[in-house]
């Protein structure tokens, strides 16, 4: 699997790790990022 | 692709079957929609060594230390295993 050059939906999660920060990493390998969101569960 | 950053196995396994085979839980929209995308969790090998190590290192490396990592590769690469 090669992130360079993918589209890519980030799903974060508050207790996990957010949807700016997977983003982060997924642009830094290449990816464009289509949708981030982070959710919250309480 | 779908790249996932929830906290354990079982909300893992959650997402990654409702974006692949549709909703286990039959409450939401998904349910029955069998979208089939490819899904990875950030902190699975396949995704981490291909992020830069400084971004990493910034955004996930200390949720790394305190999540079950490796169980919650499992039950991702268990769903795309099931799903093919």
């Amino acid at each position: 699997m090669k992130l360079q050059g993918k589209k890519v939906i980030a799903l974060g999660e508050r207790d996990g790790v957010q949807g700016s920060a997977l983003a982060a990493c997924a642009q830094s390998a290449g990816a464009e990022v289509v949708l981030e969101t982070t959710y919250c569960f309480v | 692709m779908v790249l996932l950053g929830t906290p354990n196995a079982e909300s893992s396994r959650l997402y990654a079957m409702t974006v692949t085979e549709g909703d286990p839980s039959w409450a939401g929209a998904l349910a029955g929609v069998a979208l089939g995308l490819p899904v990875y969790h950030v902190m699975e090998e396949a995704v981490k060594t291909q992020v830069a190590p400084e971004v990493y290192e910034e955004h996930i490396a200390l949720m790394e230390m305190v999540l079950e990592a490796a169980d919650i590769a499992q039950a991702v690469q268990a769903v795309r295993a099931h799903t093919g």
